[in-house]
């Protein structure tokens, strides 16, 4: 690759005519004949005994094909798996329609298949449900006080599962700090929201005995099998369709127990059944993220040399686990020492039933709250010992030359410099004038605040070593047609990314062929080789690395065949100019066009040698890859309405070799939008009594236009030697990087009223109310 | 009961018989089987199913097809001619203006109406015409410098498929 064409060049994705004539394929736009449509009954009570259910009136509307509630189906179809990710773990039986006891408010009650969607959600009104009302809890840490309602009655607490992780002397590093800082930060729920809610539509042939889901998901394979499991039936008869997904951000690389009950309403039916996820069950009924409430400590020395870090923590998981609620919060816990040398740390999570819906993935996943608790307890110990914030991370940054660094949380970062993606941010944002601008705006009263996240992520998940249940490779096929053009067949899938883009990228730049005769296929169990999915930033890393390996395969193939119809030993032929080139006479050569005719015809092939062009690999990273940055954001803060405003964002990230700018820029500048959400703006709300008060978009606050910042974005280029791509995956890298560089900003802009911690979203009500109270004389938080 | 309505989609007419509950977004999707236009909220909020009424950008998830008799609607599988994106569509395909595409009808027929209005609009002027279409994907900035490629090239060039429509 030394003279790329494609790779690393600001390519237009191939995704976009399509999706911008309208002619996308989500789920909700594949229109079968006679489809049926589902809608669920789901309970108005955080925790109830069902008393009575009667579906009689509601099944007797015109229109009502079938009706399904818990007692219908259970034995008939699997729960909702979980992933044990901690030892002590207690899952729960998670049924796909709840069978005599809710336990969140939007649980699925019953399922209800009409004509159309107006007459199913018709019937919903026409089910006859009582309740017996228990009590409610929703506050993590009041679930753990004795005395707290249980909400699975088979054990004796809320609390799900534990998980302790020691390292070092933390006894000795607390007793010879200079400088212990205490804080309490709350990483609060957030909905995933993507625009397009979960969705699911099942058709089953009778005489195939195949099942056909198209299904909004991050992973159609995985997908399958959960979906196989569910219906009880084997895996090779279910294939799932997945083109166009609205956005994910985790929240479709789950099994949801509508995934379940349409392909079972659909087998029972004999007629394809859709279901389309509202808004309302979308902010209700798809999981949140985050949720966790984080007691850190940090030791450090006077120079502002971190000794130890020391975190106890409290994840709310909801009622049930969903496949990885378990896993995410343990992620804080491996991720803990971020981008710094932090000599002894000591992490102890618990996990904690709630009377709401489950948390899990939500972008970035565990890793966005450990960067949060650093970097919130490095600007608060900077505050506390009079240092510059800047100064204090730089102190305490592994070295480039100390990679790979074994982290005391067992993690081997590949490849790292830290302190070059801080000193770039800074130097782009010009810090040392806005610190002076700073001091000038202060005293004329305004509050101008400067805010640094420094952060690292674990990316390209993941090593199959480290899960019990291996896996986390990719796989990919290469096709060279006989016409010459090239297929990629993958198994990984992106919706939203431009995967499309940048794998046909990685093939064009490998075959040196034109990158329009390359189509990407993507989404089809019974098209693509095995796949896990798109999630934790790993499609390229992973799967792009499956194309590249590939694509070699069929360089090498094609090397031995022109080598052959030379006369020529393969080691002396050459690839120059898309053709291969006797090294010892130019003049003999064979074109792409000649090899590609040659390896179909099958007439003339080396011995032993299979006609045909095709390959297919398999990539299983060997370790993660940890790509890192360095934000700086600068707000101003308005002292009538309370209102953040931002005066500049700058971003600097590395993600180790760029495939795609275009691509790297807009992943990392909606990440940094959505980080800006939950700092400023998002935030699930349940009650005490369990109702979830953001129910729609206008009491959840997603950022709008006018509400983010300009971005300034910039990169450093790190490679890792983890896969051959050289790359290390950015799909969430901007949340991670902006919600505490954001918060810090804010948190800065109100140190003159003495302000030292906030708890998210930041929002002009909140930070009002302390200018108020602060001008009537009380000191501010 | 059902209603007869007479309903201009795109240049062309359509008469049908409609419930008076039936929304005109999913008239557009399940009637007439133009499933670029998307559901995103069903209140009005996100902005996914605007389409252009009588030339005027509404939310299509909250009107009626009956309130729509008798009108013109635009949606965004008017706009490119012939297979070839109009000014706006390349402008979001230029400045990456678009990752998962699901708010992307309805941004676009969002600029169409913002450019017919205001063909050289400034930054704000955008975040403000925008600011009742949601993104979760972009962060908005590729989308702002969309429209504003996208005047450009209007303002240089062949006027677009549905402003040539244009209002009744």
């Amino acid at each position: 690759m030394s003279q790329a064409k494609y790779v690393g060049q600001k390519v237009l994705r191939k995704e976009d005519p399509r999706l911008l004539t309208g002619k996308g394929a989500y789920v909700d736009d594949v229109h079968l004949p006679h489809t049926a449509h589902m809608a669920l009954l789901r309970s108005p009570h955080a925790h109830a005994r069902i008393l009575r259910l009667d579906v009689s009136r509601a099944r007797a509307l015109e229109g009502v094909l079938d009706i399904v509630t818990g007692p219908d189906i259970r034995g008939k179809l699997g729960k909702i798996p979980s992933a044990v990710a901690l030892p002590d773990l207690r899952v729960p039986d998670h049924y796909l329609l709840a069978i005599d006891r809710v336990r969140y408010v939007g649980e699925p009650v019953a399922a209800v298949v009409a004509e159309n969607a107006y007459i199913a959600r018709d019937a919903l009104d026409l089910i006859e449900a009582d309740y017996e009302p228990l009590p409610v809890v929703t506050d993590p840490e009041k679930a753990l006080e004795p005395g707290s309602p249980v909400i699975h009655e088979q054990w004796d607490s809320n609390i799900a599962g534990t998980y302790k992780l020691e390292s070092g002397d933390v006894k000795r590093a607390f007793r010879e700090a200079d400088r212990v800082v205490k804080i309490r930060l709350v990483n609060q729920r957030l909905s995933p929201a993507p625009l397009e809610g979960r969705a699911v539509q099942a058709s089953y042939q009778q005489g195939e005995k195949l099942l056909t889901v198209w299904a909004a998901t991050q992973g159609p394979h995985s997908q399958r099998a959960r979906i196989a499991r569910l219906l009880r039936i084997p895996e090779d008869r279910v294939r799932v369709i997945t083109i166009d997904v609205g956005g994910s951000f985790g929240s479709k690389m789950n099994v949801f127990p509508e995934d379940g009950l349409a392909p079972f309403l659909a087998m029972r039916l004999g007629r394809p059944v859709k279901w389309i996820e509202t808004r309302r069950e979308s902010l209700l009924a798809t999981f949140h993220g985050r949720g966790q409430i984080n007691y850190a400590e940090l030791a450090l020395n006077r120079k502002g040399r971190i000794l130890g870090l020391k975190c106890r923590s409290v994840a709310d998981v909801g009622a049930y686990l969903q496949m990885l609620t378990a896993l995410i919060p343990s992620t804080t816990v491996t991720m803990a020492v971020g981008c710094y040398k932090i000599p002894a740390v000591s992490m102890e999570l618990t996990e904690v039933f709630t009377n709401k819906m489950s948390t899990d993935l939500y972008r970035g996943a565990g890793r966005p709250e450990a960067t949060y608790i650093l970097e919130r307890a490095i600007d608060s110990a900077a505050a506390e010992l009079g240092l510059d914030p800047a100064v204090v991370r730089s102190r305490n940054f592994p070295k480039p030359s100390e990679f790979p660094y074994t982290t005391p949380t067992g993690l081997v970062y590949d490849s790292g410099n830290y302190q070059r993606s801080l000193k770039k941010a800074l130097a782009l944002a010009g810090y040392q004038k806005l610190r002076e601008r700073q001091k000038r705006m202060r005293k004329q009263g305004r509050l101008l605040g400067i805010g640094i996240a420094s952060y690292v992520e674990m990316c390209s998940i993941g090593p199959a070593s480290a899960s019990p249940a291996g896996g986390g490779w990719e796989s990919a096929t290469v096709r060279v047609s006989p016409s010459c053009k090239v297929t990629v067949l993958t198994g990984s899938s992106p919706h939203g990314q431009g995967g499309e883009t940048t794998f046909a990228q990685i093939a064009a730049e490998q075959l040196a062929v034109p990158y329009e005769d390359v189509t990407v296929l993507h989404g089809d169990t019974a098209a693509g080789p095995q796949g896990t999915g798109t999630f934790g930033s790993r499609t390229t890393a992973v799967g792009g690395a499956a194309v590249f390996m590939s694509a070699e395969k069929i360089k090498a193939k094609m090397q031995i065949l022109a080598a052959h119809l030379l006369g020529v030993r393969p080691k002396n032929v050459v690839w120059r100019n898309g053709k291969l080139v006797s090294k010892t006479n130019p003049r003999k050569l064979k074109t792409f066009h000649e090899i590609v005719r040659a390896a179909y015809m099958g007439k003339n092939l080396p011995r032993g040698m299979e006609p045909g062009l095709d390959a297919t690999s398999y990539f299983s990273p060997p370790n993660y890859t940890f790509p890192f940055g360095a934000h700086v954001c600068v707000v101003e803060i308005d002292t009538e309405t309370g209102e953040v405003k931002f005066v500049k964002y700058v971003a600097v990230d590395d993600c180790g070799k760029v495939i795609n700018p275009l691509l790297v820029e807009g992943q990392v500048q909606g990440g940094i939008a959505q980080g800006v959400g939950q700092a400023l703006y998002e935030e699930t709300v349940y009650d005490e009594n369990g109702q979830l008060l953001t129910g729609s978009l206008m009491d959840y606050v997603m950022p709008k236009a006018t509400q983010v910042p300009q971005y300034l974005c910039d990169r450093t280029v790190t490679p890792t030697d983890v896969n051959p791509l050289g790359a290390k995956g950015v799909g969430e890298a901007g949340i991670i990087g902006s919600t505490p560089a954001v918060v810090n900003a804010v948190v800065d802009a109100l140190a003159p009223y003495g302000v030292r911690n906030l708890d998210m979203p930041l929002k002009p009500e909140k930070i009002w109310k302390i200018l108020r109270s602060s001008r009537a004389g009380v000191a501010g938080c | 009961m059902k209603i007869p309505v007479e309903i201009t989609v795109n240049g062309t007419r359509h008469c049908s018989e409609v419930e008076p509950r039936l929304l005109l977004v999913h008239y557009l999707r399940d009637v007439l089987d133009l499933t670029g236009t998307h559901v995103g909220c069903e209140t009005g909020l996100c902005g996914a199913c605007t389409v252009l009424l009588d030339g005027e950008a509404v939310k299509s998830c909250m009107m009626l097809a009956v309130q729509a008799n008798g009108r013109a609607v635009e949606t965004v599988e008017g706009l490119s001619v012939e297979g070839e994106l109009d000014a706006v569509q390349r402008g979001f395909r230029e400045e990456h203006g678009l990752q998962c595409g699901f708010c992307t009808p309805g941004m676009l027929m969002a600029a169409h109406d913002l450019l017919r209005r205001s063909p050289q609009p400034t930054t704000e002027e955008i975040q403000r015409a925008i600011n009742g279409n949601l993104c979760r994907c972009t962060g908005y900035q590729t989308i702002v410098k969309a429209i504003q490629n996208a005047g450009k090239q209007m303002r240089a060039g062949k006027p677009s498929a549905a402003s040539s429509r244009g209002r009744r």
